[in-house]
C-alpha cells in the first residue's frame, strides 16, 4: 500500500528566486524549504529532504481511508487497517493529544508532512536553521543563536492582524500552522484564522484546525452545508463546513471568540500548544505568550503563513 | 474507499470529475477545486487552475518595445498585448497518454496559429558551456566534476573559447544513483543562471555562471585574447613600427615574432636573431612556445624572457628595444638590449602604452555561456499529435517553430527534434527535475492551425488564448524583444507551393 501509484505527474522541485530555497510539489503537497548554514552542508541537507519526499505522497495514498476516520485514541481501530507509515504516524501522534473532541488524522497532514521533511533535512547536517513550508503550516529548526520571523498576511478587513512572529532558539515553538474557514480545508466554525505556536508543525496544524473550529456561534448569516456536499471524500463526512459568514454584531464575534479562546487556552494549559493567535471580523484575539510583534513596514516578513482564501481569490505563485 | 467501479458510478450520479494528475485521485464536485488547489470541476471539465507563465509583446508608445526586464512588472496580463503561452509551469503529462497541457489558437496577422504547450522531462539533456580564456581548464576530454562525481568533459577548443560538454544521458542515468543526482543538481543550477564550481582532471577549477565571467583557478577572466599571436602583429604592427625593434606577443596557440613575421617584412624590418623557444610553423608563427597555464596569453608563464631560446649576436645589437606583450594586453613589458645583449627592463615608451591598452580595448569581455540542449523525442510529441512523426516532419520542413519558454532554439538537422537553447534568453525559473533524474524545461511547438489539424493534432483539445487570458491564471512576463516573436509563423512558408 505505501508504493505511489503508477500514474499522474511524478514529484517536482524547483529552485526559486534568489537561489537558495527550494521548492517540492507533488498532487496536493507544496512546500518552500530553506536550509541556511555552511554550503556544502545546505546542499547535502537538500538532497537528503527531497530522497525522503520522493515518497510522501505514495505513502499517504495507501493510508487515506484510516486517515480519513475519526481517531479514537483506545487502542487501534477495530476492524480497521493499522496504521504504518511515519508521516502518519506523526498524525496520529498530534490528534491522541485531544480526547473528547471530533477530530481525524486529516487534521494533522500538512504539519505532519512538514515535520518529516524537515528531520529528513536536518539529520546528520550542521545547519544554522531550516524550515518546511507546507502551504502555510512550517516546520523549524534552530541551531543555537538562531531566530525565525513568520509574517502573518493581515485580511482586508482585520488590518491588525498582521504582524511577525519571532521565534528564537530558546523557545520550545517549532511549528507554526494556520486554520480558518476561508483557507484551504473545510472548518466547522467562523475563524477568519487561527495561527497557533506548538513544540511541531503536525502538533500546531491540529490544535488550529480545533480552535478554528471551536471560533463558534449560532447566528443566522453562517451558512454551513454539510462537508461531503463540497468534497465526496472529506473527513468531515456530514458535518456542517462554513461557506459563508455575513457581517455578524459584536455579541457574536465575542462570543464565538470566547468559545475558541477557552478551547486554546486549554490547549496551553495542557502543554500541547504555546500560544495562539484568533481573527475574527476585525477582532483580534492573542493567547498565551506569543513571540508577535505588530507589522512595520522595514521589515518584509519571509513567510505567510496565513493561506490563500477560496477558489475564487485564489493567487498561486508557481514558480514565484 | 469505494472501488473503482463503485467509485466511477457514483461519480458520473453525481457531477463528479476524478481527477487523475497525482495519485490521490480527488473526486471534485463542480465549481470546487482538489486537495492542491490546481486543479478544479469547472463546468463539469478537469480544468487546471494555477497561474502559468505566458510572455507578453507590450508596446510603450507606438510601435517602441518595452526592453526585456528593463523596469518593474508586476506580472499581470495587459490586455490586448499580443500574447504568447510558455510551457513554464504548465505541468506535463508524461508519458503523454492524453493531449499535451495546453493546446492554445490564437492569431497572428491574420493567420490562425496554434501552440502546444508543455513541459518536457528531458532524459536525454545536457549542457554545452563556452569559457571565454585561452587559460588552460584541462585536457580534451579530461574529466570535469563535482562533488567529486563525474558530470562531464573537456571537449574541443574554440576560437579563444574552452568548450564542456556536461550532463546527457550517461552521466544522468547510466552512472551511479549519486553520478545522476549530482549531475541533475548541476545542470539545474546551471540553467537556472546559478554558479557552480567544476573541477578538471589534471586541470583547472572553474567557476562557471551563465552570463557572467568564468573564474579559473580564484582568477576571474576579464577578456577574449584579441587574436592569436600572429593575428595579434598582423593587427598592430603599423602602430608599433618605430617605436620597438622587436615585438614577440606571447600565446598559448602561436607566439608571434615581429621582425620574422610577413607583416614585419611588409614594414621593410629585418629579423633581429632574438630566437623563441618552441616549434616554427612559417616565419614569425611559433607553436608550444611553453606549456599551457593561467600566466601570460595562456601559458604557463610568468616571465616573459623565458621563452627566449637564443639572442644572436651577428644581427641584434646593445640598445635593441624588446618589447613584449600578452594577446590579451594583460601583461606586457618593454626591454633593451644591454652591452651584453641581455635584456633590461625599461620603462614603457608612451607609443607602445597605448597599444597595450588597445589591445585590450579589442578584446570582447570574457563570458561563460551555456547552452541547454535536448531531445523532444518520444512520448513528448504524442501529447501534439496522434502521429508523432509528422511533428518531426513538419519541425523539419519548417513549418512549425519550436521554443523553450518562449525562447528562440536552434533544431539540429538529421533525425529527431534535438535542440539548443541559451539558457539566459528564457524567463527566470523556466527548470525544474524530476527524480529519474532528469530536467523538466518549458517547450512549445507552433504552427499553422491548418497544418495543425492536418498532421493530426489534437483538435478537440484546443482552446483560445483570449479565453485563457480572461481566466485570469496567467503570469506575464516580459518577452525578450531581441527574440522572434515566438507566435509567429515560420519564414519561408509557402502553403500554396
Amino acid at each position: 500500500m505505501s508504493q505511489a501509484l503508477p500514474f499522474g505527474a511524478p514529484p517536482l522541485g524547483a529552485i526559486l528566486a534568489g537561489g537558495n530555497r527550494r521548492h517540492f510539489q507533488h498532487g496536493p503537497i507544496d512546500l518552500v524549504i530553506e536550509a541556511t548554514g555552511v554550503g556544502h552542508e545546505v546542499g547535502r541537507a537538500y538532497k537528503q529532504a527531497w530522497a525522503r519526499f520522493e515518497t510522501i505522497l505514495g505513502e499517504l495514498v495507501g493510508e487515506l481511508p484510516a486517515l480519513r476516520a475519526p481517531f479514537k485514541a483506545s487502542g487501534p481501530k477495530l476492524g480497521g487497517p493499522a496504521i504504518e507509515g511515519a508521516v502518519a504516524q506523526r498524525m496520529e501522534a498530534a490528534c491522541a493529544r485531544h480526547q473528547g473532541v471530533f477530530v481525524t488524522p486529516m487534521a494533522a497532514v500538512a504539519g505532519a508532512v512538514a515535520d518529516e521533511v524537515l528531520a529528513a533535512l536536518v539529520v546528520g547536517r550542521a545547519l544554522e536553521k531550516a524550515y518546511v513550508n507546507n502551504g502555510g503550516d512550517i516546520a523549524l529548526y534552530l541551531s543555537p543563536g538562531a531566530s525565525f520571523d513568520a509574517g502573518m498576511v493581515s485580511l482586508a478587513d482585520t488590518p491588525s492582524a498582521a504582524g511577525t512572529i519571532a521565534i528564537d532558539y530558546a523557545s520550545s515553538a517549532r511549528g507554526i500552522a494556520t486554520s480558518g474557514w476561508r483557507g484551504r480545508s473545510l472548518s466547522l466554525g467562523i475563524a477568519d484564522a487561527v495561527t497557533v505556536l506548538a513544540p511541531n508543525a503536525a502538533e500546531a496544524d491540529v490544535a488550529a484546525t480545533l480552535i478554528a473550529n471551536a471560533v463558534d456561534t449560532d447566528y443566522p448569516r453562517i451558512e454551513r452545508v454539510p462537508a461531503r456536499e463540497l468534497d465526496p471524500d472529506s473527513d468531515l463526512g456530514a458535518r456542517m463546513a462554513t461557506v459563508n459568514v455575513g457581517v455578524l454584531p459584536d455579541a457574536a464575534v465575542i462570543a464565538a471568540l470566547d468559545a475558541g479562546a477557552d478551547a486554546a487556552k486549554r490547549m496551553i494549559a495542557g502543554g500541547h500548544i504555546l500560544a495562539a493567535h484568533l481573527v475574527l471580523q476585525g477582532e483580534v484575539r492573542t493567547i498565551g505568550a506569543a513571540p508577535l510583534k505588530a507589522l512595520t513596514d522595514q521589515a518584509e516578513p519571509n513567510i505567510a503563513a496565513t493561506r490563500s482564501t477560496g477558489l475564487d481569490k485564489r493567487r498561486r505563485a508557481w514558480p514565484t | 474507499m469505494p472501488d473503482d467501479s463503485a467509485r466511477a458510478k457514483e461519480s458520473a450520479k453525481d457531477g463528479l470529475v476524478t481527477c487523475d494528475a497525482c495519485p490521490v485521485l480527488c473526486r471534485i464536485r463542480e465549481g470546487r477545486s482538489g486537495a492542491c488547489d490546481r486543479y478544479g470541476n469547472v463546468h463539469g471539465a478537469l480544468t487546471r487552475l494555477d497561474p502559468f507563465v505566458v510572455t507578453q509583446r507590450v508596446a510603450q508608445k507606438e510601435g517602441d518595445l518595452v526592453a526585456f526586464g528593463k523596469d518593474d512588472w508586476d506580472g499581470a496580463m495587459i490586455k490586448g498585448a499580443p500574447t504568447f503561452i510558455t510551457g513554464i509551469g504548465s505541468g506535463t503529462t508524461y508519458p503523454d497518454y492524453k493531449p499535451a497541457p495546453f493546446i492554445v489558437a490564437s492569431e497572428y496577422d491574420g493567420v490562425d496559429m496554434v501552440t502546444v504547450v508543455s513541459e518536457g522531462i528531458f532524459s536525454y539533456c545536457g549542457i554545452k558551456v563556452k569559457i571565454d580564456t585561452d587559460r588552460f581548464v584541462g585536457p580534451e576530454t579530461a574529466a570535469v566534476r563535482v562533488g567529486g562525481e563525474q558530470v562531464g568533459h573537456v571537449t574541443t577548443a574554440e576560437y579563444g573559447s574552452q568548450m564542456l560538454s556536461l550532463g546527457g544521458v550517461r552521466h544522468l542515468t547510466g552512472g551511479s544513483k549519486k553520478e545522476g543526482t549530482i549531475t541533475c543538481d548541476t545542470m539545474l543550477k546551471l540553467c537556472s543562471g546559478e554558479a557552480v564550481e567544476l573541477i578538471v582532471d589534471d586541470g583547472a577549477r572553474l567557476t562557471v555562471e551563465a552570463g557572467k565571467p568564468p573564474v579559473i583557478n580564484d582568477a576571474q577572466e576579464e577578456r577574449m585574447r584579441v587574436g592569436c599571436g600572429s593575428a595579434t602583429i598582423g593587427i598592430f604592427a603599423k602602430q608599433w613600427h618605430g617605436h620597438a625593434d622587436e615585438v614577440i606577443v606571447v600565446d598559448d596557440h602561436i607566439t608571434g615574432v615581429l621582425s620574422e613575421h610577413q607583416a614585419g617584412r611588409f614594414l621593410g624590418m629585418e629579423p633581429v636573431g632574438i630566437r623563441v623557444r618552441g616549434r616554427k610553423s612559417t616565419p614569425g608563427r611559433y607553436f608550444q612556445v611553453a606549456e599551457p597555464g593561467t600566466g601570460w596569453g595562456g601559458t604557463d608563464i610568468t616571465d616573459p624572457l623565458s621563452i627566449i631560446d637564443s639572442i644572436n649576436p651577428k644581427t641584434a645589437w646593445p640598445g635593441l628595444r624588446l618589447f613584449m606583450v600578452s594577446t590579451t594586453g594583460e601583461d606586457a613589458a618593454f626591454f633593451v638590449l644591454d652591452d651584453d645583449l641581455k635584456p633590461v627592463a625599461a620603462a614603457m615608451p608612451a607609443p607602445l602604452e597605448l597599444v597595450v591598452e588597445r589591445i585590450g580595448e579589442n578584446c570582447e569581455p570574457a563570458l561563460s555561456t551555456v547552452l541547454f540542449m535536448a531531445g523532444a523525442g518520444g512520448s513528448l510529441r504524442a501529447g501534439v499529435t496522434e502521429n508523432p512523426v509528422r511533428l518531426t516532419r513538419s519541425v523539419r520542413e519548417a513549418l512549425t517553430r519550436v521554443t523553450c519558454g518562449g525562447a528562440p532554439v536552434y533544431v539540429w538537422p538529421g533525425g529527431g527534434i534535438t535542440l539548443m537553447v541559451d539558457v539566459t534568453t528564457m524567463p527566470e525559473n523556466s527548470f525544474g527535475y524530476v527524480p529519474t533524474p532528469a530536467l523538466v524545461a518549458p517547450i512549445e511547438f507552433t504552427l499553422r492551425l491548418e497544418d495543425y489539424a492536418a498532421m493530426g493534432g489534437h483538435m478537440d483539445a484546443v482552446r483560445r488564448v483570449e479565453d485563457m487570458a480572461e481566466a485570469g491564471r496567467l503570469k506575464s512576463v516580459r518577452w525578450h524583444d531581441q527574440a522572434p516573436w515566438p507566435g509567429a509563423p515560420l519564414h519561408g512558408i509557402a502553403r500554396e507551393a
